[in-house]
C-alpha cells in the first residue's frame, strides 16, 4: 500500500508540475528572467504555483502532521514521520543552493521536471538527467570527505 | 497572461496535494533530488523487500509525463512541452545538469524539498535555501538570456 501511495503521489505531483508550467523550461526562464518586466514579457504565474502548493501543504502540516509527530504518532502507512532533524544554517546549505540556482537559471530545469520530461524520450533531457545524477554522485563523494556533513533537507 | 493563472493555481494545488499526501500517508518528504538520490544510492535497512518506494514515486512522475500531456492540453488548453524545440546546446545541458545535481546534494534539496516541503514545515534552513537558489536563479537567467 505504501508503494502504491508513493506512485499515486508521484502522479499527482508530476501532473501538477506539467499543468502549472513548472515543467516547461521556457516558462521557468521567462519567470526567472525578471528583466523581462520592462518589456511586459515577464511571466509571474509560477509565483502562484508555489503559493498554491504551500496553501495546501502548510496548514495540513501544521494541523495534522506536526501535532501527531510531537505526540509520537505516525503517518497512515508508516510507523513514524521521517522529518529532517538538522537545524543549523551552514555553508553546504548555502553553497549548494547557490550552485543549484546557477544550474536552474541556465536552462530552467530542476530535478522534478527533469524526471517528468524524461517521458519525452528526448536526447537533451536524457543528457541533463545523466549529468544531474553524476553531479549528485560527486556531491555525495564531496560530502563524505568534508568534515561538515549535511544529509537530508 | 491571465490565462496561465488558472493552470498555475490548480497545478500548484496538485503539487501541494501530492507532497502533503506523501507526508500524511507515508511520512516522507516529497523532495525529488533526495528521492532520486536515495533510490540510486542509499537503501534504508528497513526497506529491503522488493523495489524501494522511491522508485514508485519517480515512476509516478514518469507516468504523469507519459500520460497527462494530452488530457491537460484538452482540459486546460496549456501548451505542450517541447524540450527538443528549445535546442539547448549540449555543453549547456551537461554543465547545468551537473550543477543542479551537485547543488541539490550539497544543499540538501531542490525546489520541491526546500521550496515546498521545507517552507511548508516552516524550516529556517529551507527558507534560506529557497531564497538563495531563487536569487541566484534570477540573476543567472537575466545574465544568460
Amino acid at each position: 500500500m505504501k508503494k502504491l501511495m508513493a506512485l499515486l503521489c508521484g502522479v499527482l505531483f508530476g501532473t501538477g508540475l506539467m499543468l502549472s508550467g513548472l515543467a516547461d523550461p521556457a516558462k521557468v526562464i521567462s519567470f526567472l528572467d525578471v528583466s523581462l518586466l520592462s518589456s511586459g514579457q515577464w511571466d509571474p504565474s509560477l509565483m502562484l504555483v508555489m503559493s498554491s502548493a504551500l496553501a495546501v501543504y502548510l496548514p495540513v502540516y501544521l494541523m495534522v502532521v506536526k501535532p501527531r509527530a510531537l505526540a509520537q504518532q505516525g503517518p497512515v502507512f508508516e510507523s513514524h514521520y521521517h522529518l529532517p532533524t538538522k537545524r543549523v544554517i551552514d555553508a553546504p546549505l548555502v553553497i549548494g543552493a547557490a550552485l543549484f540556482g546557477l544550474g536552474w537559471g541556465l536552462v530552467g530545469i530542476c530535478p522534478g521536471p527533469a524526471i517528468v520530461n524524461l517521458a519525452q524520450f528526448d536526447l537533451s533531457i536524457m543528457l541533463f538527467v545523466t549529468a544531474m545524477i553524476v553531479g549528485g554522485f560527486l556531491g555525495r563523494q564531496l560530502m563524505d570527505v568534508m568534515p561538515v556533513t549535511a544529509h537530508n533537507a | 497572461m491571465f490565462s496561465s493563472f488558472v493552470p498555475a493555481l490548480f497545478g500548484g494545488f496538485l503539487i501541494g496535494l501530492g507532497a502533503i499526501l506523501l507526508m500524511v500517508l507515508n511520512g516522507r518528504i516529497a523532495g525529488i533530488s533526495g528521492i532520486l538520490s536515495a533510490a540510486l544510492w542509499s537503501r534504508e535497512p528497513s526497506d529491503t523487500k522488493g523495489i524501494a518506494w522511491q522508485w514508485y514515486f519517480l515512476g509516478g512522475l514518469l507516468i504523469s509525463g507519459l500520460l497527462m500531456g494530452a488530457p491537460l492540453q484538452a482540459i486546460f488548453d496549456v501548451q505542450p512541452i517541447d524540450i527538443a524545440a528549445l535546442s539547448i546546446s549540449m555543453p549547456m545541458l551537461l554543465v547545468s545538469g551537473l550543477l543542479v545535481g551537485l547543488g541539490c546534494t550539497i544543499g540538501s534539496g531542490c525546489t520541491s524539498g526546500h521550496g515546498i516541503c521545507g517552507i511548508g514545515r516552516l524550516s529556517p534552513r529551507s527558507v534560506v535555501a529557497t531564497l538563495v537558489f531563487m536569487f541566484v536563479g534570477v540573476i543567472t537567467a537575466i545574465v544568460f538570456h
